[in-house]
């Protein structure tokens, strides 16, 4: 289980748990800060407050570990090789998932300068699935795509849930957090969380 | 050893042709009439103060002074490799780094080579000291100062890469390392330009100045190797601490980049 006590970032100050196999959607209007929050989870900016893991102190774990267990997804992923497949450590076992995700087979040679914004939106969440994290933290994970490769996404991030992760969908989409998530965050101007019914 | 000495008066014919620059700028309204007049005003003036303070320590031959000498070179050279960057780190490290490292590999290289092939006698004979650290320390100052500038921007732009590694659970060195490597490149590219030309397309002015005093050409080679292996050694030197300096300073301990460190960028 994830536990965030009064984590502080900027203007954002929330509370609240994760359980294993629970899926949280995160709602509120551009800019209120969800990517903040999602980062700052990671450990990605300077935050205060008190997260944990199964307990654990998230200071206690190196924060390289901590990321490969908390893992955040950018709507917008990064990428630092010239080729696709420079980004995994295993790609080969990627490939079910690509495949899934309806990109070719060759696509792990593909230079990333050819990638459309729905390709890399794809990859990238492949690439963090990898991981097999406890946590996924998605920010807007389906923005670019359309609705075949949406429901796809959705429906392999169900099966991960159903395996124990936890997940926290930052989403604009009503009805997309209504179908994945089984509770709702929405974020408000001042920083704070409010819990919603689904 | 003879050479043949130049009186004030005989530089004036020279500057002549600096004076013919000016008029070219004039007729041309290239504008660079003032700059042009203003640098070369400065170039006697600095030169000829330089002259007769190497003078004094040269006499003095006093370990302090030629200290004092050797770190007000290292301060002007630590403000000209802030001067050169885009991106500047802030507080203390803005000049901290650069004038770190270059006092670092600079003294290092020099030092290496006043006890060991040189051994002058004193071994700081100023002499011998302060032209070898000025060489040094012209050079280890471009490679670290480019070496920063290209890993600042590069880690402004590559902001997205470097994030997606760390988010991946890579560590900070890893996810900085394609960019440090372009630094360090961008940093030992003009020594090893520099040394891939000497001979063909220039005649260094510390090889060309000993052979106009007189010495013979072959022995003046040989200090001009010397000296290309000093600055080879101080740049790459240099660069390397400032690169992975900066890298170290441009994130922290949880292995976060950290762009609010750098002056007048602050990302949220």
């Amino acid at each position: 289980m994830l536990t965030v006590q009064a984590l502080t970032r900027l203007h954002i100050f929330v509370s609240f748990d994760l359980n294993d196999g629970e899926c949280v959607a995160l709602q509120g209007h551009s800019g209120v800060g969800k990517s903040l929050l999602l980062r700052a989870i990671a450990d990605l900016d300077p935050n205060e407050g008190t997260i944990k893991l199964d307990g654990i102190l998230r200071e206690a774990v190196p924060a390289p570990r901590w990321r490969s267990q908390v893992t955040y997804v950018a709507a917008e992923p990064g990428w630092w090789g010239d080729t696709v497949q420079e980004h995994f450590t295993e790609w080969d076992q990627a490939m079910p998932l690509v495949e899934r995700l309806g990109l070719p087979p060759d696509c792990g040679s593909w230079n990333i300068r050819r990638l459309s914004t729905g390709e890399k939106q794809r990859l990238g969440l492949v690439r963090a699935l990898m991981l097999r994290s406890r946590v996924l933290l998605l920010d807007e994970p389906t923005s670019a795509l359309d609705a075949t490769s949406t429901a796809t996404i959705e429906a392999i991030v169900a099966e991960r849930v159903s395996a124990g992760a936890g997940v926290i969908w930052s989403t604009h989409d009503g009805a997309q957090a209504r179908r994945v998530a089984s509770r709702l965050f929405v974020m408000a101007n001042g920083g704070r969380i409010e819990e919603h019914p689904i | 050893m003879t050479y043949i000495q130049l009186t004030y008066s005989d530089l004036a014919l020279p500057a002549l042709l600096v004076v013919m620059n000016g008029a070219l700028s004039l007729a041309l309204h290239l504008k660079l009439e003032r700059q042009l007049a203003i640098a070369s005003a400065r170039m006697v003036v600095q030169l000829v103060l330089v002259g007769y303070v190497l003078t004094f320590l040269f006499a003095a031959v006093s370990p302090l002074w030629t200290a004092v000498a050797a770190i007000i070179m290292v301060l002007f050279a630590s403000r000209e490799t802030v001067a050169r960057q885009k991106r500047r780190l802030r507080g203390f490290w803005t000049y901290g780094l650069g004038a770190g490292c270059t006092l670092l590999a600079a003294g290092t290289v020099t030092m290496f080579s006043l006890l060991t092939q040189l051994r002058p006698e004193p071994w700081y004979h100023p002499r011998y000291a302060l032209p070898l650290l000025g060489m040094v320390l012209g050079n280890t100052m471009t490679g670290v100062s480019l070496g920063l500038d290209v890993l600042t921007d590069g880690l402004v732009r590559e902001r997205a890469a470097v994030e997606a590694c760390l988010a991946l659970g890579g560590t900070r060195y890893q996810a900085m390392l394609p960019i440090i490597r372009d630094a360090l490149r961008s940093g030992f590219m003009p020594t090893i330009n520099g040394m891939a030309a000497i001979g063909l397309v220039s005649l260094p002015g510390m090889m060309t100045g000993q052979i106009l005093a007189g010495v013979e050409p072959i022995d003046a080679v040989k200090y001009q190797i010397l000296i290309m292996f000093l600055i080879a050694g101080g740049t790459g030197l240099g660069t390397l601490a400032a690169v992975i300096g900066g890298g170290h300073l441009l994130t922290d301990h949880r292995h976060r980049l950290r762009l609010d460190r750098i002056a007048g960028d602050a990302p949220k």
